[in-house]
């Protein structure tokens, strides 16, 4: 729509109001910056791909297994021994484990957020950090799923908790939120890999399609005749590798409309997952006639808290993305101060429930819950609270400030502190209610083990590996779709606005 | 460009996808099939020490599953006779058979006869039998019809699902107390005699526990 045309609709004294006024025309920053053209961002999105992994990437590989390696010999010390090397113990059934459950599965929303309901309400700028997002979401549910699974004790009895007929005519506990979770998480996991994998297709083509360009000039530089055969052989793996993965995309018209079409259907799909998975996910706590956990807010508040702990999560993998492959222009401040922007919200929204929490434990009336939350800002876990408060409700609020956005290695601490907040949040909720409930004869003070330490350590270690290997073997952002919000896809081109608009 | 994969590739994933179905229907009726208590347990037919006919003695002498089981109804175990319960007739009756050789071995030294076990329930489960036969549940019911067999044999599936078919429908399994021993009973057919035998369930205040620690203790 130009400029013309709309001043036309408008009455005479309206124009002339405006003319008189002059309002500020607002530019809008381009979501890809410094005039790149599209053979560039072709070419670095795939030159990650394509050349040698950096020595950090080698450096972060060999640390992130290493830590890998503690959640596995956290869980081999737990099925060789039992639960009991696990710090539970009465009143405090749930710890660490449903704690970092809870924590992985919200750093996962992010990813679905920005792939579905970004996606649906058109958000251009989604395209740079939609790819790396989801696929943090999908290794997000791998970690977190790890700790419900191993938490049911005999782990090789897990199957049990799918409703598969048996000779025992019995079936899991479809009134249990925590069955109702087992459906919602693993319904999350697929729709995830799906929408991730499906939106890959056209780029693993890209990959594929320039592998056998390589490999039919034949031309490989390097400065021996061993590097130029191994850079050869990399390419024919290419070749079978995203040959099979792309499935036959041609970049043909019709698959990219029945493309569009499948993205927007799974899109839809997972927009209700984003509020549902973790609803239900609160609900383990909701559901339970426990004071702290019986409360209506808390689906809303545990959504809120999930997306901004997993923008949190975002920024702290893109920032330093963006650093080591000189992404600047691709990931440009406009999406840094959008995601604070989401995250300033979602940590209002949270700091607003703890608030609230209060105001209904004192409107409420019913000591118990009452108690329960005295206790929790001044009781045995006192400590926890106030880091989650403070890293919550305080750290987010610095995001009003442009000045605060802008500098890049302050966002990137912030988001840390965001997700130190929301593990305590977790913490809180989960140890204090059951810490201190009814009886005071069987109150308790709960403290993690070393095998808990190990698990949840490693945790950031698989999730790390998952990740680098996913920068190293697939496309980090759709090329096609960043391509479609650049300034050279207006299809009405820069000559008709006159500069007065921008897109 | 010139084509990376063969023509033939075309086919493979609706060859994967047939093969997982065809697969995956296999694995399905393969576990229904053998891994059910019902093809693992039922028809299991030891060989035992001494050739005792159940056949003979329960179905064609009509001796009271008593006589030998002698604690069934006042114990939650019901007890395998001990060589003195035989020889309280085959002190008399064929006492110099060859085929009783071992009994009167046993009786003598008072070594047990090393019995094959046929129906066992796994440790962590709890059943006691003096209250299932004397609120009505038949011995019929878990052994079969044991007065006619001469080689006993692992009648019903003794799964969980089998305890909580009955556990769950009391009614459909209860008969007079009267009756619990006899193995030929036959549930009456006319609606006033369902009706009174449905009626024990109430009266004799029968509520068999269907939550996980009433039989996993």
């Amino acid at each position: 729509m130009s400029t013309d045309s709309t001043d036309s609709q408008f009455s005479p004294e309206r124009s002339a109001l405006l003319s008189k006024v002059e309002p500020a025309v607002l530019e809008e920053q381009a979501l890809v910056t410094n005039n790149r053209d599209f053979n560039w961002v072709t070419n670095k999105i795939c030159k990650i791909v394509e050349t040698n992994a950096p020595n950090w990437w080698w450096v972060c590989f060999a640390v992130a297994l290493a830590t890998a390696s503690f959640t596995l010999v956290g869980l081999i010390w737990l099925v060789s021994t039992g639960v009991g090397v696990w710090g539970l113990a009465n009143p405090i059934n749930w710890g660490w484990a449903i704690v970092n459950f809870v924590f992985w599965i919200g750093i996962g929303h992010a990813g679905t957020l920005i792939s579905a309901i970004l996606c649906l309400l058109k958000q251009g700028w989604r395209t740079s950090i939609n790819r790396a997002a989801e696929a943090m979401t999908i290794f997000a549910v791998v970690c977190a799923g790890i700790f419900p699974l191993f938490h049911v004790g005999r782990v090789w009895f897990a199957w049990w908790l799918f409703p598969l007929p048996n000779a025992n005519l019995i079936w899991p506990q479809f009134r249990s939120p925590l069955e109702w979770d087992v459906f919602a998480v693993s319904t999350y996991g697929t729709v995830s890999v799906l929408f991730w994998y499906m939106g890959m297709i056209p780029d693993l083509g890209i990959l594929r399609d320039r592998a056998v360009q390589r490999l039919t000039k034949g031309v490989y530089e390097g400065s021996s005749k061993l590097r130029q055969s191994m850079a050869h052989g990399a390419d024919i793996f290419r070749k079978y590798f995203y040959g099979v993965l792309a499935m036959g995309w041609r970049n043909a018209g019709n698959h990219w409309r029945n493309y569009e079409m499948a993205y927007l259907l799974l899109a839809g799909l997972s927009t209700p997952l984003v509020l549902s998975v973790h609803t239900i996910v609160s609900f383990d706590f909701a559901v339970a006639v426990l004071p702290g956990w019986h409360t209506t807010i808390f689906p809303p508040y545990f959504v809120a808290g999930a997306i901004f702990s997993g923008f949190g999560m975002v920024l702290t993998l893109m920032l330093p993305l963006r650093a080591l492959y000189g992404l600047h222009d691709l990931i440009t401040q406009r999406h840094i101060d959008n995601m604070c922007k989401i995250c300033l919200g979602t940590g209002s929204i949270v700091g607003y429930a703890y608030i609230m929490e209060f105001f209904i434990a004192w409107y409420g009336a019913n000591p118990y819950e009452s108690f329960a939350f005295i206790n929790r800002a001044f009781g045995q876990y006192s400590w926890a609270y106030y880091i989650m408060f403070s890293c919550n409700v305080f750290t987010p609020q610095l995001f009003w400030f442009s000045a605060v956005r802008k500098n890049a290695a302050l966002v990137w601490i912030m988001s840390i502190l965001i997700n130190v907040g929301m593990w305590f949040e977790r913490f809180v909720i989960t140890v204090t209610s059951l810490a201190n409930d009814f009886l005071p004869s069987s109150w308790g003070y709960y403290s993690p083990t070393i095998v808990d330490v190990f698990t949840f350590f490693g945790t950031f270690g698989l999730f790390s590996t998952l990740f680098l290997l996913f920068l190293r073997f697939l496309p980090l952002m759709p090329i096609g779709e960043i391509k479609f919000v650049m300034p050279q896809a207006d299809p009405h081109g820069h000559e008709s606005d006159n500069g007065k608009e921008s897109h | 460009m010139a084509n990376i994969f063969p023509k033939w590739v075309n086919s493979i994933p609706v060859k994967v996808i047939i093969a997982l179905v065809l697969i995956k229907t296999a694995v399905v009726v393969g576990v229904t099939y053998y891994f059910s208590p019902e093809y693992t347990r039922v028809g299991y037919a030891p060989t035992q020490p001494v050739a005792f006919s159940h056949e003979f003695h329960s179905g064609t002498l009509e001796i009271d599953c008593r006589y030998c089981h002698t604690f069934v109804d006042r114990s939650g175990h019901s007890n395998v006779p001990g060589t003195n319960v035989c020889m309280s007739c085959h002190s008399m009756v064929l006492k110099d058979d060859d085929r009783l050789a071992a009994v009167r071995q046993s009786y003598e030294s008072g070594e047990p006869i090393p019995w094959v076990r046929i129906h066992k329930v796994p440790d962590y489960v709890y059943f006691n039998h003096a209250v299932h036969v004397n609120r009505g549940i038949g011995c019929v019911e878990c052994h079969g019809q044991v007065n006619e067999m001469e080689v006993v044999h692992h009648a019903k599936q003794l799964s969980m699902g089998f305890c909580l078919e009955c556990h769950r429908n009391p009614e459909d399994y209860i008969r007079p107390i009267d009756e619990v021993y006899n193995l030929d009973w036959e549930r009456p057919s006319d609606s006033q005699s369902i009706e009174e035998i449905e009626g024990f369930v109430h009266d004799w205040g029968v509520n068999p526990p269907q939550s996980c620690s009433g039989c996993h203790r």
